[in-house]
């Protein structure tokens, strides 16, 4: 569906994505992760053909974006970061709008708005503004708008940033049917859940490069342990604890309030951690998660 | 719901045909057809305010100057020109709105659509490019211009004060004045990040061209210096094209007027086409 070599994008001198390499394959999930600024964004505007790219090559559906932007659009769903709804218009208008751009006739456009109306949970609000709406549904509102033209293709561009947790896992819940109804979908997301949720395969951005690509349990595999220990100490007293343990873990991280073990075996650690006569406030021992990954491999500290 | 919940469910759902029937008859109408659709289905909701700033307005100015305070001006100057002050008055304030129209539908609108509503955003999300998306919008500004000069040219031929078959022309004329102003407005406003020129724009230009280009007096009216000036104006141009035409009065130097707007329309669209590509595509 999409196949990138070398990939590049320029603003001025900032290079934005720096030479990078994928290729997503028909019916996959395909995440990018990365914080902000570090260049998913314009990725994903190069392959919505909205954005030249500056370097490298691309085929979308085949096609060459610079030539045959439009045709690869008129098969493509495409859910930007920021909603561009028109808020003075109805839900049902909206959609109706949209379906015109793509030249469908106004029966059909009306047939799939219902459906995809339903399939968005707001059915009810059809013939409301959509200015009053929350921001999950116009986040549902603009995922429904980019299927109305049955896209072989769905870009979303950070899909759930900003929605309560409530909006979210409803979004997800749509999208994960999607999935199972063998549409592509294309994700940007700094939120580790969503990538697991949702990604069949990713890769980890990080300053314009590739950090990292696999599936998330090759992700986890590579780049953390099966098991992660935190152990909260009283202020000040863990970088006294902190050179003792380090032997107990194939890592470990201190930061300000917490210590963390990286390992195949939380519970022998922390049993250890006992042992050795260390009491701490507070611990748990959880599986790692993509988050564990991401922060190794972008860092901690804040970028913008 | 149930239309997707059939996931997995054996020849699949209704609502992912992936392709077939939906995309049957796609790319028959041209993009920027589609893009000047949306401003028509827009303007089905404001049109009620837009007649009353688009054409009650110069009707009014009509009756109060033209008829009322016309009255004055024949009874002691005998017209403008030879003919009757409102007959005088009406195409200049045809010309004039015509104006308005192009560059308030230019300003606002155009900015709200790359800014505010994000409407260019939405169109460029499905297939249309930049250049279908600033064509689109200058179609419908050009048909909506269109609307608004019907019904000015019945409203002054109900007054009386058509005087040729030529004022049929004064329709694409009107039209014409109007995108003159629209099409480098646009280019300018897609410049903008704040819409304070625009209050700029009308404070010393389209204000100043508005009562000065021979709108309601001619310009011959003016001190020497000013009439250069007043001659160079697109709205000038605009005036004495319109003019001629409802009073019949037409002659070679319309050819002129007209070729001079065509030219503002060329320089504007063509300048358009660079910023709205710097602004839209990056």
């Amino acid at each position: 569906m999409v196949e990138a070599h070398g990939l590049v994008k320029r603003f001025g001198d900032f290079v934005a994505v720096d030479g990078v390499d994928f290729s997503i394959a028909r019916g996959e999930s395909f995440g990018f992760l990365g914080p902000n600024g570090a260049g998913k964004t314009s990725t994903m505007r190069m392959i919505s053909c909205i954005s030249p790219l500056s370097g490298g090559t691309l085929r979308v559906l085949g096609m060459d974006p610079l030539k045959d932007g439009a045709r690869i659009r008129a098969r493509m769903g495409l859910v930007p970061q920021e909603d561009s709804l028109d808020l003075e218009l109805t839900v049902l208008d909206n959609l109706m709008i949209y379906g015109r751009y793509f030249d469908m006739p106004k029966k059909v456009i009306r047939e799939r708005a219902e459906q995809l109306l339903d399939f968005a949970q707001l059915t009810e609000r059809a013939n409301d503004r959509v200015d009053p709406l929350s921001g999950g549904m116009k986040r549902r509102l603009t995922i429904a708008r980019a299927l109305i033209s049955d896209p072989d293709l769905l870009i979303l561009d950070e899909p759930t940033t900003g929605l309560d947790p409530q909006a979210r896992h409803l979004l997800w819940d749509r999208l994960y049917r999607l999935k199972q109804d063998g549409v592509t979908l294309v994700i940007t997301t700094h939120y580790m859940d969503e990538a697991e949720q949702l990604c069949d395969r990713l890769v980890v951005m990080d300053k314009g490069r590739f950090a990292a690509e696999g599936t998330p349990r090759q992700l986890i595999e590579a780049y953390a342990t099966k098991e992660v220990v935190e152990l909260r100490f009283a202020p000040g007293e863990h970088e006294d604890v902190a050179p003792s343990l380090v032997a107990l873990a194939e890592r470990q991280e201190v930061l300000p309030d917490r210590i963390l073990l990286y390992t195949d075996d939380g519970d022998a650690a922390l049993a250890e951690v006992a042992r050795m006569g260390h009491v701490a406030r507070s611990t748990l021992v959880r599986r790692s998660t993509l988050e564990d990954v991401f922060l190794r491999l972008t860092g901690r500290t804040l970028v913008d | 719901m149930t239309a997707v919940s059939g996931a997995g469910a054996p020849g699949g759902t209704t609502l992912f045909r992936h392709g077939e029937d939906v995309t049957a008859r796609r790319m028959a109408t041209p993009m920027w057809l589609r893009a000047a659709r949306y401003w028509g289905y827009q303007y089905k909701r404001t049109w009620r305010s837009s007649v009353v700033t688009s054409f009650l307005i110069p009707v009014l100015y009509l009756a109060a100057m033209g008829v009322a305070l016309g009255s004055l001006i024949d009874k002691h100057s005998h017209g403008v020109d030879g003919v009757t002050y409102v007959a005088y008055l009406a195409p200049g304030l045809l010309a004039g709105t015509c104006m308005q129209i192009g560059t308030n539908d230019a300003t606002y609108p155009v900015m709200g659509a790359i800014k505010w509503m994000r409407t260019y955003l939405a169109q460029l999300a499905a297939p249309l490019g930049v250049y279908d998306v600033l064509l689109g919008h200058l179609a419908w500004i050009a048909a909506r211009l269109a609307i608004v000069v019907s019904i000015y040219l019945a409203v002054m031929a109900a007054f009386g004060i058509v005087y040729s078959p030529w004022a049929l022309v004064a329709l694409p004329a009107g039209v014409l004045t109007g995108v003159a102003f629209a099409a480098p407005v646009a280019a300018f406003a897609a410049t903008q990040d704040k819409d304070s020129a625009f209050s700029t724009l009308y404070r010393f230009a389209i204000i100043p061209m508005f009562l000065f280009s021979g709108t309601f007096f001619p310009v011959s009216q003016l001190p020497e210096w000013l009439q250069v000036v007043a001659y160079a104006t697109p709205l000038y141009h605009g005036v004495t094209l319109c003019r001629d035409l409802t009073l019949g009065q037409v002659g070679w130097a319309d050819v002129g007027h007209a070729a001079y707007l065509c030219a503002l329309v060329a320089v504007g669209y063509a300048a358009a086409r660079r910023t709205f590509a710097r602004r839209l595509v990056v």
